[in-house]
């Protein structure tokens, strides 16, 4: 209608095509087919048993209660103990915190180094630390538990936190250097010859100019530390169980009845951190998957 | 610090594995000096400059500064400072901070830093830009920062590599200016790597023309430019380049003799560098400019206009001797038309003679 108003100088009419129809139509299948899921589970999670029951799956909740959800917090039974998923939640964050921090120190300092200092075999190392990264991890577990057992780091935070560093050095060695690589050489030449070292450069010239690559590294490693279920529950130890495993004995404890809507509610508490790292960072988010492409 | 400013190249050798970058290139720089070291691309001057700096090892020979063999030395010992085509300032940092990080790396004391700080920063103007970042600055600025901040080091030596490469005309013409009046100022030893002529002849007291990883020639920018020690000297300094006209030598009874299929011009007092031989191939060079235009000579040669260039300050004519093309450089107000016919003179003392064969100057 604008269009007829200003004439032939305003903006295209905007024609409804097939073509436009079709592609409308695909969007649409596809954000419901992601959201309806969600939809369910969010609803579900609110509804109480005998309302689930009657399987109206994709009814809204006729009293909506969050007991599901307070349940699924503190009170849901994780093997013998039914001190719910926070005692999970606290465990990934001990587990999750050094394990992040440590492996992008012990990343970027490896891609500065592979990229400016080139110390002899940097190629070759480089090379080895991508290629094995290809190298499906459940091949190292057992082998890992036996060195980790002789360590006596077996079964504790720190050896979760070197586990979670050691497969998260190749993604983190990569973008550290392919950042790194696309630098100025000439700027690490300036900062030799004003007298700095390998550390006072690390540290005062490069780390600030990545500071974008290192928001990055946090969401990458974010996420994937706290998803991870099979290292948490080989390496961790009974006590440290992170969030994933203990929400897997919930849904998967076989006594009793099943809570659907405590289930729910503990499997969204679970991924609450990788969401709202997804929603605060989307546009750094995009930039990390096209970063750590070589392995998602 | 000392600011012992001679530089010794003895023998100095830089390999990348099996590839030679150059054998054994042997320099003395004297003090106060301003070399310029100028060549083509991948010529091996860059990774020389950086070998002086300590920023590339060499594989053999030693380099001295001053009284002290710094082959070995990190570059930050070595009495020297560097400013680099790219300007590389720390971008997290402003320009203070840029011109004062290397002091405070050397644990100078705060009030020396503010000194040497603002010294360099009014001798370059940039006091007011002292609070920005390197990205709030324009190319002329940031280059002026990058000087800066080796003016600050108080070194003996300063090493600049292609420093206005990056810079427009005219800001490359301004700073040149700069660097030249910095060098009568400071007295310091400035080494200097460009690819442009104009800058190597306008700056330097001594050149020195590479090409294929070696020296070509090393003198005085008026010795490059007017007796060039070989062919490719010849062309590669000077611009529009030197005219060549191949022919042979003669050696008759009355001396030598050059002589082409439209040229033949006696040589009587030519300053030959090697004996000549009758017969042999040669190039004859001469620059535009040293052509001289004479129309009542009566031993002229005669060429025909094919197009004229007014360059402002003069007027480059493109002519044909013979069928072989020449330039000549005419005053600005001179009025040409294409087939205009010139009575031009070759003056000998101008003449360059070229071994065909390998391209010494004879």
């Amino acid at each position: 209608m604008s269009a007829s108003v200003r004439g032939p100088h305003g903006r295209r009419p905007w024609k409804l095509t097939p073509a436009r129809l079709g592609l409308y139509g695909f969007l649409i299948i596809c954000a419901l087919f992601f959201l309806t899921p969600l939809y369910v589970m969010i609803v579900t999670s609110l509804k109480d048993m005998p309302e689930i029951r009657e399987a109206h799956i994709l009814g809204l909740p006729t009293a909506p209660s969050l007991a599901a959800w307070s349940k699924a917090w503190f009170a849901a039974c994780t093997g013998l103990t039914c001190n719910g998923i926070r005692v999970g939640f606290v465990n990934s964050l001990r587990i999750m915190i050094p394990s992040v921090i440590v492996s992008i120190i012990v990343g970027a300092i490896t891609g500065y180094a592979l990229s400016f200092w080139r110390p002899r075999g940097a190629v070759l190392l480089f090379g080895v630390l991508i290629a094995v990264a290809f190298i499906p991890y459940q091949v190292f577990i057992y082998p890992l538990v036996r060195i980790f057992s002789y360590l006596g780091i077996n079964n504790s935070i720190a050896g979760i936190v070197t586990i979670h560093t050691i497969f998260g050095l190749p993604t983190m060695t990569l973008i550290f250097r392919n950042h790194f690589a696309a630098l100025p050489e000439e700027l690490f030449k300036a900062a030799r010859v004003d007298g700095a070292g390998f550390w006072r450069i690390f540290g005062v010239i490069m780390l600030p100019m990545a500071l974008p690559i290192i928001v990055v590294a946090v969401i990458l490693q974010v996420t994937g530390i706290w998803n991870d279920f099979i290292f948490g529950l080989v390496f961790a130890g009974r006590e440290n169980l992170p969030m994933t495993v203990q929400l897997n004995n919930i849904v998967n404890s076989t006594q009793g009845e099943r809570e659907y809507n405590v289930e729910m509610a503990a499997t969204l508490l679970t991924a609450i951190v990788p969401l709202v790292v997804y929603f605060v960072s989307g546009r750094w988010f995009v930039r990390g998957i096209a970063a750590g492409a070589v392995k998602g | 610090m000392d600011v012992q400013g001679n530089v010794s190249l003895r023998g100095v050798a830089v390999g990348y594995g099996p590839i030679r970058v150059f054998d054994r290139l042997d320099l003395e720089i004297a003090q106060s000096e301003f070399l310029v070291l100028l060549g083509p691309s991948g010529c091996g001057k860059s990774t020389l400059l950086n070998a002086i700096a300590g920023l590339t090892e060499i594989d053999d020979g030693e380099i001295w500064i001053g009284d002290r063999n710094v082959t070995w030395h990190e570059p930050k010992d070595r009495g020297i400072a560097m400013v680099f085509q790219s300007y590389a300032l720390y971008p997290r940092m402003n320009v203070r901070a840029n011109l004062s990080f290397g002091l405070k790396v050397a644990r100078t004391p705060r009030a020396e830093i503010e000194r040497r700080v603002r010294t360099a920063a009014e001798m370059l103007q940039i006091a007011d830009l002292l609070d920005r970042r390197p990205a709030e600055l324009s190319g002329g600025q940031r280059q002026r920062v990058a000087i800066g901040r080796a003016l600050v080091r108080d070194a003996g030596v300063f090493l600049f590599d292609e420093p206005l490469s990056n810079l427009d005309a005219q800001l490359r013409s301004e700073l040149r200016v700069e660097i030249k009046r910095l060098h009568q100022r400071l007295g310091a030893t400035m080494i200097y790597v460009t690819h442009d002529q104009i800058e190597a002849l306008t700056l330097a007291d001594r050149i020195a023309v590479m090409k294929d990883r070696t020296f070509q020639q090393i003198g005085a920018p008026q010795e490059i430019y007017l007796r060039p020690a070989n062919r490719f000297v010849a062309t590669f300094v000077g611009s529009p380049a030197m005219n060549f006209v191949p022919g042979r030598i003669e050696l008759g009874t009355g001396g030598p003799v050059f002589r082409s299929a439209s040229l033949r011009l006696e040589l009587p007092t030519y300053p030959f560098v090697q004996a000549p031989v009758d017969a042999a191939p040669v190039e004859l060079g001469i620059r535009p400019e040293h052509v001289i235009v004479a129309p009542d000579a009566a031993d002229a040669h005669e060429v025909s206009v094919e197009l004229s260039e007014p360059m402002g300050s003069d007027l480059l004519a493109w002519t044909r001797l013979g069928d072989l093309p020449l330039s000549i450089r005419l005053p600005a107000e001179t009025r040409l038309t294409p087939g205009d016919r010139l009575r031009i003179l070759l003056p000998e003392r101008r003449l360059n003679l070229f071994n065909v064969a390998n391209g010494a100057r004879m």
